[in-house]
């Protein structure tokens, strides 16, 4: 287990107070105006040495992510947005960030405003986290009071601006360019990359989106420095994770942990155990909805972090592990998750927005044992047809769970759906022409 | 894809009053000179709150000149994002999260309980009722599940019999207290937790 003293979120569950005060007391904004002496290439560098990947999902290297803002501000500003859109099934850390830890995110916001040359910087809340969104505006009038944002910003001589800006409950403004529509005014429909949004992003100004999670480590890594991050966890996935543990655990929870931790450990020492005990468990979702699930076998040795869920063929994604005991039907399970992405897909791509309404429909029917045979290989097929053929990474989130379904449990559908409807003598003509048509005997 | 209908019955005219228009300038004085129409959202939202939790027709035409920008694009912010309501909701809008992780641990239940107290259907108002209640999609509060959110609160750790008396106070106008309804802190482990143990019940 993680040492307290390594733990970057001490306030996880509220136990010191998230005000500014308390915040201090804890280290935050203790030697800001240093760490930003240092310049922006030390900034930089430092957080590429932690190696600190996206938290968001998608894992990408933030120190890399930074470099790719212009090293001159032209005639358009620049701007740093962060992405507190949490709405992936099973995510609730940023919550916890935006309520108890709010000044470890408006620190960091300075430090990556100031790394990336920005002098505005919007934070994007999901509208349902307004209360939430509220205690992080107080955080902000206590930081501008105390002038450690602001004009000057904590002596620093640069200035900073913070604004938040709610969402209305669209999970597609998670994805990044979609979030940038939103804070335009517009629909949340994700843009065509190329150009991306480090050139050409917020107002057609350069622009840094980072989630929540990352900007909130960042502070801690330059005082601690990149080498103690990365020394916890491996090579390329370091550092420490808020995990989520939700579903049939006994006591469901967040946790910080270190990364490349063990899952059983996780589910086991942390969340109390599977409700039912460990050979009650069905299969862990391991990174979000979007991320295909992992049956019980695997999970006895699988270690949680980016690069081990991949060759799994899954992903640490958000990392908020769901897990789903055989009290539960998985097909029902998933069904859900395929209604939750026909209702999010924000309807730009045919594929998406048609092929997320089929597989939930198909799936439905799979768990009440009305499918056919043979729609379970053009349920496989309908998941292919989405996959790669998107703007967004939406069609990926909503075509890997259902894959991963079919990859571990196609057994278990196939026990349940047992009509076929084809006549066995006409096995030649395709599975959708209505072949009871062509029975001659009829 | 969802479906958004307008009510049938719109009001004819939409002002902001005073304390609103003073909470939209301030709103729109975030976003660059000239790019005024990024506010479109919480101005829709500042709508909401002043009628009555739902958003007429004549609001978007309001904020849409307020703004400077064509009413059909602030027709389809309104109808693309699920949480502006557009036909009236009541003083309680009720919305139960249903997804996979709060539905494993018993989100149907609170859905029944909802039928049996509300109504049969969603975002229905009947007989006079000050509330309605709708099934949304995962609300981030996973750990605490099931939960739902009334108006902005979330009703965490809950289960059909704490939901039925939940129900019951609303119904009495009585607005129920938010969080845990298992009584834990937060997010941490109930009765369960191994770190950070040296700040449990510190003296703030």
């Amino acid at each position: 287990m993680l040492k307290d003293k390594d733990r970057i979120f001490q306030n996880l569950y509220n136990d010191l107070g998230s005000d500014v005060s308390s915040s201090q007391k804890r280290g935050d904004w203790v030697n800001t105006k240093e760490i930003i002496n240092k310049g922006r290439d030390w900034v930089i560098n430092e957080i590429k040495d932690s190696q600190l990947r996206g938290r968001g999902g998608a894992g990408f290297p933030t120190g890399l992510k930074w470099s790719f803002a212009p090293k001159e501000v032209g005639s358009r500003p620049h701007y740093l947005v962060i992405n507190g859109d949490e709405s992936e099934p099973g995510t609730c850390k940023d919550r916890d960030i935006l309520r108890f830890e709010p000044h470890k995110l408006i620190e960091g916001c300075l430090i990556a405003s100031y790394a990336v040359q920005a002098h505005v910087c919007y934070i994007y809340i999901r509208g349902e986290y307004f209360i939430d969104g509220q205690k992080l505006q107080k955080a902000i009038d206590e930081a501008y009071e105390k002038n450690l944002i602001g004009k000057n910003a904590s002596g620093t001589g640069w200035d900073l601006d913070i604004y938040i800006h709610y969402g209305a409950g669209a999970y597609i403004c998670g994805e990044e360019t979609a979030l940038l529509e939103s804070i335009e005014g517009n629909k949340g429909q994700p843009r065509l990359k190329p150009p991306f949004p480090a050139l050409i992003g917020l107002y057609g100004c350069p622009t840094i989106i980072n989630n929540v999670e990352t900007i909130a480590v960042v502070p801690t890594i330059l005082r601690r420095g990149g080498k103690w991050f990365a020394s916890l966890g491996r090579e390329k996935n370091t550092g420490t994770k808020i995990f989520c543990i939700s579903g049939n655990v006994n006591n469901p929870c967040n946790v910080e942990e270190e990364m490349n931790i063990p899952l059983k450990e996780l589910i086991e020492v942390h969340a109390g155990g599977v409700i039912g005990g460990w050979d009650n468990l069905q299969a862990v979702i391991p990174g979000g909805s979007s991320m295909p699930l992992i049956p019980k076998d695997k999970c006895e040795s699988l270690t949680m972090d980016f690069d081990s869920l991949v060759a799994e063929k899954s992903g640490l994604g958000t990392a908020g592990i769901v897990v789903i005991n055989k009290d539960q039907d998985i097909i029902k399970c998933m069904a859900r998750i395929a209604r939750f992405y026909k209702h999010e897909s924000c309807g730009q791509c045919t594929p998406c927005r048609e092929g997320s309404g089929w597989m939930w429909r198909m799936l439905e029917r799979m768990a009440k044992g009305e499918a056919s045979k043979d729609e379970v290989d053009m349920l496989g097929d309908v998941t292919k047809q989405i996959e790669g053929h998107t703007i967004c990474a939406f069609g990926e989130g909503s075509s890997w769970p259902v894959q991963g379904l079919l990859r571990h449990f196609s057994e278990e559908i196939k026990k349940r759906n047992k009509f076929d409807p084809i006549i066995k003598k006409d096995k030649n003509i395709p599975y959708l022409v209505d072949q009871h048509l062509l029975d001659k005997n009829a | 894809m969802s479906l958004k209908r307008p009510a049938q019955d719109q009001p004819e005219i939409f002002e902001f009053n005073s304390s609103s228009l003073e909470a939209a300038k301030s709103i729109i004085s975030n976003y660059p000179k000239g790019k005024q129409q990024s506010a479109v959202m919480a101005l829709l939202y500042i709508a909401q709150r002043q009628n009555n939790n739902w958003i007429p027709l004549a609001a978007m035409k309001y904020i849409a000149k307020f703004l400077d920008m064509p009413y059909i694009k602030v027709y389809e912010v309104a109808t693309f994002y699920s949480m502006y309501n557009l036909s009236p909701v009541g003083d309680y809008f009720i919305q139960v999260c249903t997804t996979t992780p709060c539905m494993i641990r018993g989100a149907g239940k609170l859905v029944e309980a909802c039928k049996e107290k509300i109504s049969k259907n969603e975002r229905e108002l009947t007989n006079g009722k000050n509330c309605s209640w709708m099934e949304v999609e995962c609300l981030g509060a996973c750990v605490n599940a099931p939960m739902m959110q009334i108006n902005d609160d979330y009703y965490e750790d809950l289960d059909k019999e704490k939901t039925l008396k939940i129900l019951d106070k609303i119904l009495k106008g009585e607005t129920p207290k938010p969080g845990s309804y298992r009584g834990r802190v937060n997010n941490e482990p109930e009765n369960n937790r191994k770190t950070l143990m040296e700040f449990k019940n510190v003296e703030r």
